[in-house]
């Protein structure tokens, strides 16, 4: 190849840019050194307002279900400030856009933290955005509350982790289906860090408890193509199905299930992440007596959640269901205020100080948090699909169970981390 | 003969540009916004590429997230070893987790040498995009299907990341980065240290690019977009001239994307797909793809619009995006840099044959 010919002049003006930009370089922290030079972020608690940071994908795939829980999130800050706000202070909610995009989400959590400086941020959805947004709130030193059940293995200084870890959703759930005399899995899940992971638990649990995964299939995120694995699904003499699909996906393999003419009855699919709101989307016909398994459904009986259910239906529509990760969100905010108003104060240190043994009468029970691992005792649930597209309780652990992220009470997931 | 007004147009542009990024903008914007910048600028040097493979090349380089990935990978993998090595670990934090032994995948270990993950940053995607354009260009695969290709690629990519949890993360990609090089990315000043490196590898990679674009090598490259047949005849080999820009442009969004990782302390399978490889393009093509500052500002504008109105008007953004590159490509084809031209050729219409000229040398800066 001839012709490649730079000029001196070209290399010349790089190599002054290089050198400028060299010369205007200070050389800050090592790392290990601990002498960030003050990066907590100060949050803004000076007039009658605080503001709060409400982090959620308003547009992107995966808006469908995180517009629920912004929703549930903006119910809870119009009733505190309705009833007097937090330490006299009412709320202003700022809402960002994390637009599934979990470096948006990153970018948008520093928005919050530094250009509103918000008192606490609330939201996040997947456990990528989750852990793309970690590092901020823990260089900021600002507090996130996370809604949503996760995958657990996790704790971080500054989260609180309102929704289920895997020993509050995951493992009762295969307690439950071990009592039925259903011991036979077939995992089917999306491929992602969630269905992964609790996959990884299901087969430590089956190995050590005389269960057995006869079939394991994952399908990217989004997929519609499920004749393979059900055909699969039908062929390995499972007695029920364990499934961690999310979103979308669970329309195409349910409707691929039914076609394939398997049942509730004749092979029940117990899932993790149908909860009531996608009941509706994706056909009742098709979920009909399937099981699912979570904290709270729109029917948990008690005055709380007839109170919830009520006063979101209020403000966001008649029709509209209630489901686990929005009544978590809306919890949150009630637990935070506890928080802030057992420390008197809004500083960070003081209100995780505080956080241990807070209780809130909640829509889905009593719950505590644990202020050592900065979970919730929840009770866990396992429901049943109506003919009228809401889920009916069968089974509860009959008390809160006590937080255990890294599974180390239980002796069969010892290898797991 | 040049007027001395045109003799130091260029240099004059790279000061000013000099000036503003590494004099005016640390001063004039908070930490916050600097950090954004520095994310902008990224995409900026992505531009850079994008502007000479398809602005000069004629190459729809619809895959250009799967260099700007392979250049972040290699950069954060070398990062977590080194975080793993401070805190006194083996293996790094999510492996601990996700993964199914103790031990460091053999492809892991040569990225513990700083000197090698810096070196694989630009040398990887080049290795990659010389052996896919080798392949492509031979068989002189181009337009439509050189586009969906990129994009398979692309796909295919960011698909097998999230399938390898254990070793890669899956879809949560390399995320909590500490430190970059010993320095602590949680110190203020160390975040500016990034922005200067990114601000100046953008200007060096900018006066490069020029001279490629003036080079006789340039010349030959804009030939080939025009009328790949003529130069054949005339004795050259297409394939070569287009491979060099393709493989260029690769490292330049490998570099990007190595950079991109201290900056924004991520990277994951959502910056390599399908979405993202055509949002690298889509600020080069409102900009002006062939225009080199016009395909930088492009990227720049389009980045901030991203983030800004976005808080605005969350749900009309992507409808915003696409509408934006479909007005680019259609209406006018030469971007916002050729908005000038496009005008003045409407107000004193020209024979096609010095219209041509007028359009080549409006291109030309």
């Amino acid at each position: 190849m001839s012709g490649l010919s730079i000029s001196r002049r070209g290399l010349l003006y790089g190599a002054s840019a290089l050198g400028a930009s060299a010369a205007l370089t200070a050389c800050g922290a090592k790392t290990g050194s601990g002498t960030s030079s003050d990066a907590g972020a100060k949050a803004d608690t000076s007039g009658s307002t605080v503001k709060v940071g409400l982090l959620n994908s308003l547009s992107g795939t995966m808006a469908i279900s995180e517009v629920t829980v912004h929703n549930s999130l903006l119910l809870a800050v119009k009733e505190i400030n309705a009833s007097g706000g937090v330490l006299g202070k009412k709320l202003k909610p700022i809402s960002q856009d994390g637009a599934s995009d979990w470096p948006t989400f990153a970018e948008k959590a520093e928005a919050l933290i530094k250009d509103d400086k918000v008192v606490a941020t609330f939201g996040c959805w997947t456990s990528a955005s989750r852990k793309a947004v970690k590092p901020v709130f823990e260089r900021y030193k600002s507090l996130l509350f996370y809604p949503v059940q996760y995958e657990g293995l996790e704790e971080s200084p500054y989260i609180f982790y309102i929704g289920a870890t895997t020993n509050q959703q995951i493992v009762p759930a295969l307690d439950y289906l071990k009592k039925q005399g259903l011991t036979r899995l077939y995992l089917v899940g999306s491929d992602y860090v969630f269905p992964r992971t609790a996959n990884k638990i299901i087969k430590a649990y089956a190995e050590a408890k005389g269960m057995k995964v006869v079939g394991e299939d994952y399908a990217p995120l989004g997929s519609t193509e499920f004749s393979t694995i059900v055909n699969k699904v039908k062929g390995a003499g499972a007695d029920a199905v364990f499934n961690t699909l999310n979103g979308d996906s669970n329309v195409a393999f349910f409707k691929e299930y039914k076609s394939a003419g398997l049942t509730a009855k004749s092979l029940p699919v117990l899932s993790v992440s149908i909860a009531e709101e996608e009941v509706k989307s994706i056909g009742t016909q098709y979920l009909e007596g399937q099981l699912t398994a979570w904290n709270y459904y729109e029917t948990t009986p008690g005055a709380a959640n007839k109170k919830f259910v009520a006063a979101y239906q209020a403000a966001y529509g008649k029709d509209k269901p209630t489901s686990d990760p929005m009544e978590a969100a809306y919890i949150s905010l009630y637990l935070w205020k506890e928080m802030v108003e057992k420390a008197g104060s809004f500083d960070v240190a003081k209100v995780k100080a505080a956080s241990d043994g807070i209780t809130f009468d909640a829509p889905e029970g009593t719950v505590t948090v644990d202020g050592a691992s900065q979970h919730v005792y929840k009770t866990a649930r396992i429901g049943k699909v109506g003919s009228d597209g809401l889920i009916e309780e069968v089974w509860n652990s009959g008390k809160p169970i006590k937080p255990d992220p890294y599974l180390k009470g239980y002796s069969w997931a010892s290898a797991l981390s | 003969m040049k007027t001395i007004t045109e003799r130091l147009r260029v240099p004059g542009a790279f000061l000013l540009g000099a000036v503003l990024l590494l004099g005016i903008a640390p001063v004039a914007l908070s930490d916050f916004r600097l950090s954004l910048l520095a994310k902008y600028l990224c995409y900026a040097i992505v531009a850079v590429g994008v502007s000479l493979a398809w602005g000069r090349g004629g190459l729809m380089v619809l895959g250009q997230g799967v260099f700007f990935g392979l250049g972040g990978y290699a950069m954060a993998m070398h990062l977590k070893l080194a975080d793993a090595a401070d805190t006194g670990e083996k293996i790094p934090d999510f492996m601990q987790l996700y993964g199914t032994s103790d031990a460091l995948p053999w492809w892991w270990k040569p990225f513990a040498n700083p000197a090698f993950a810096l070196a694989m940053t630009v040398l990887l995607p080049m290795a990659v995009a010389a052996l896919v354009g080798f392949l492509v260009f031979r068989r002189r695969v181009k337009g439509a299907y050189f586009a969906i290709l990129s994009q398979a690629l692309a796909a295919a990519l960011s698909i097998w990341l999230i399938g390898q949890q254990a070793t890669t993360g899956g879809t949560n990609g390399l995320t909590d980065i500490q430190g970059f090089f010993g320095y602590s990315l949680d110190d203020p000043v160390n975040q500016r240290m990034v922005y200067f490196v990114i601000a100046a590898v953008l200007l060096l990679l900018m006066a490069l690019a020029r001279q490629l674009f003036v080079s006789r090598y340039g010349e030959l490259l804009v030939a080939v977009r025009d009328s790949e047949e003529r130069v054949r005849f005339l004795g050259y080999d297409p394939a070569n001239v287009k491979l060099v820009a393709y493989v260029v442009a690769a490292g330049m969004a490998g570099l990007a994307g190595a950079l991109f990782v201290p900056a924004v302390g991520i990277i994951s399978p959502a910056l390599i797909g399908i979405v993202p490889s055509i949002g690298f393009v889509i600020g080069a093509a409102v900009g002006g793809r062939a225009s080199l500052v016009g395909a930088v500002l492009g990227a720049i504008a389009v980045a901030w619009a991203q983030s800004t109105l976005s808080d605005e008007f969350p749900a009309a953004w992507t409808y915003l995006q696409g509408l934006l590159f479909v007005l680019a490509v259609g209406f006018l084809p030469g971007g916002l840099a050729s908005l000038g031209t496009v005008l003045r050729r409407r107000r004193t219409p020209a024979t096609p044959k010095e219209e041509k000229v007028v359009v080549m040398a409006g291109e030309a800066a």
